[in-house]
């Protein structure tokens, strides 16, 4: 199949849901075994750091949540794209199912930073510069949950979430800037900690088994959200009808 | 350009005619300096080195308030129905509006910050710097914010979903532009915080009039 033909193919949902057949359990099975993997490898077996001791391993939860959380903003901002300049159906469902899942993600990386901060630099919380921009994200996320919530036709809706995402998308460089800058005016001491000690391979491995599992997670949930979304969105076809009463997935 | 000028015009005529809708976010502006010196205690030392902060953030939630207003009462006579569909290209309008509302929020801010300043004791050899930051920044608050209006203009309750949506876009121009009268204050330069929030509010000159289009086609259609 020709890239052209494939593009013309994303705008159709029924084809999508019928190409995504396996990819929840292809996906989640994947995600499954990398964190399992990489998660009881960190936790136990990956020496401990020299200067954190054992506290460094939150790392292995911390990390990974903060890379997706990211990643997921991007998706977002590239279905964005898509939905208005294309009107792509599948866009705007991505757009949907995404934010529950980045914000989730966020929220849990700052938890894990401040749960990480406490032995490490003495305080749960530091408004360093990384954490104050994934704060700022989470916010981010948060106004594009309640715009959807807020708009009651499903299409505007959409519409309006893509151009707040892509304008976030914009902004996220200059926010990440200006809060690296702002940063500098304080000088903060405790900055140095989180310049992380280049790591021997026993404990950058199980990361990134865990970094690459969380990807597969996120994988596995956007796609079972997606054919749920698409179920729901295209109850009234003929297809979805034929699918639900005739019992094939 | 007559289509910019003939919008212009007729938003200058509207905002004379509501005066006190123009006011009242100026008033909220002294109103919540007021709070500020109550809170602290009034002692020139703290309320000094807190000035910055305190007019700056002033200034993003005085904003915030008069955003409302800016496509409401179109959207309710169904004249921003019209200018959407019929003006050609459709974003001079919409840069009028915006141009109009810097002018009545922004810019009239600007002009009675130095009286702020006063009231919050901001040492004078700062108060230029805090008057170039605002002139650089206000545009880009306008502009932005423009979107979040076009984007709520048909909700009911837009009001609290409007500063979620906003704030956080604002925190560059609030680091920029409180960072520069801190830095001025504690004796550094400050050119450099300046030419950013210029730079800020130049890309969203570039950028957000389509935003502000495509989100007000969008919440016509509700």
């Amino acid at each position: 199949m020709g890239l052209r033909e494939l593009w013309h193919r994303l705008g159709s949902p029924r084809w999508f849901y019928t190409m995504s057949r396996n990819w929840p359990w292809i996906f989640g099975g994947l995600a499954m075994a990398l964190l399992l993997t990489g998660t009881l490898w960190g936790l136990a077996f990956a020496p401990p750091d020299y200067q954190q001791g054992n506290s460094f391993r939150i790392m292995y939860v911390h990390v990974p949540t903060s890379m997706i959380a990211q990643s997921a903003y991007i998706v977002m901002g590239v279905a964005g794209f898509m939905l208005l300049v294309w009107r792509m159906k599948l866009a705007d469902m991505v757009l949907a199912t995404v934010v529950p899942f980045g914000m989730s993600m966020t929220a849990l990386s700052l938890f894990t930073g401040a749960v990480w901060g406490r032995p490490s630099w003495g305080t749960w919380w530091e408004w360093d510069a990384r954490t104050t921009s994934m704060l700022v994200l989470l916010f981010l996320y948060f106004g594009l949950y309640a715009l959807r919530q807020a708009i009651p036709r499903q299409e505007t809706a959409g519409r309006a979430c893509a151009v707040l995402a892509l304008l976030g998308m914009i902004n996220i460089p200059i926010i990440k800037y200006s809060v690296d800058w702002w940063l500098t005016l304080h000088q903060s001491a405790s900055f140095t900690l989180t310049e992380a000690p280049a790591m021997p391979i026993s404990m950058w491995f199980p990361l990134l088994l865990n970094v690459l599992g969380i990807y597969c997670l996120f994988g596995a949930t956007l796609s079972s959200r997606l054919r749920l979304e698409i179920l729901k969105r295209e109850a009234s076809t003929q297809w979805t009808r034929d699918i639900i009463l005739g019992g094939r997935l | 350009m007559t289509l910019f000028v003939g919008q212009l015009r007729r938003e200058f005529i509207v905002m004379f005619q509501s005066l006190e809708e123009v006011a009242n976010p100026l008033v909220f502006l002294f109103l919540g300096i007021t709070l500020f010196a109550l809170a602290t205690g009034g002692g020139p030392d703290v309320l000094a080195d807190y000035a910055p902060a305190i007019i700056w953030v002033l200034v993003l939630l005085a904003n915030l308030l008069s955003l409302e207003g800016m496509f409401r009462r179109d959207y309710e006579d169904g004249t921003l129905e019209q200018l959407v569909l019929l003006a050609r290209p459709g974003f001079v309008p919409v840069l009028a509006k915006v141009a109009a509302h810097w002018l009545f929020s922004g810019l009239a801010m600007t002009l009675l910050v130095p009286f702020a300043a006063l009231l919050l004791y901001l040492p004078t050899s700062a108060l230029f710097t805090l008057l170039m930051t605002l002139l650089a920044g206000t545009p880009a608050l306008s502009l932005i914010g423009a979107v979040g209006a076009a984007l709520t203009v048909g909700l009911r309750r837009g009001g609290v979903l409007l500063a979620l949506l906003v704030l956080p876009l604002y925190v560059p121009i609030l680091i920029f532009g409180a960072g520069a009268v801190l830095q001025q204050m504690g004796g550094m330069e400050s050119h450099a915080q300046i030419y950013w929030l210029g730079v800020i509010s130049v890309v969203s000159l570039t950028v957000t009039p389509f935003a502000v289009q495509a989100a007000l086609k969008i919440g016509l259609e509700q």
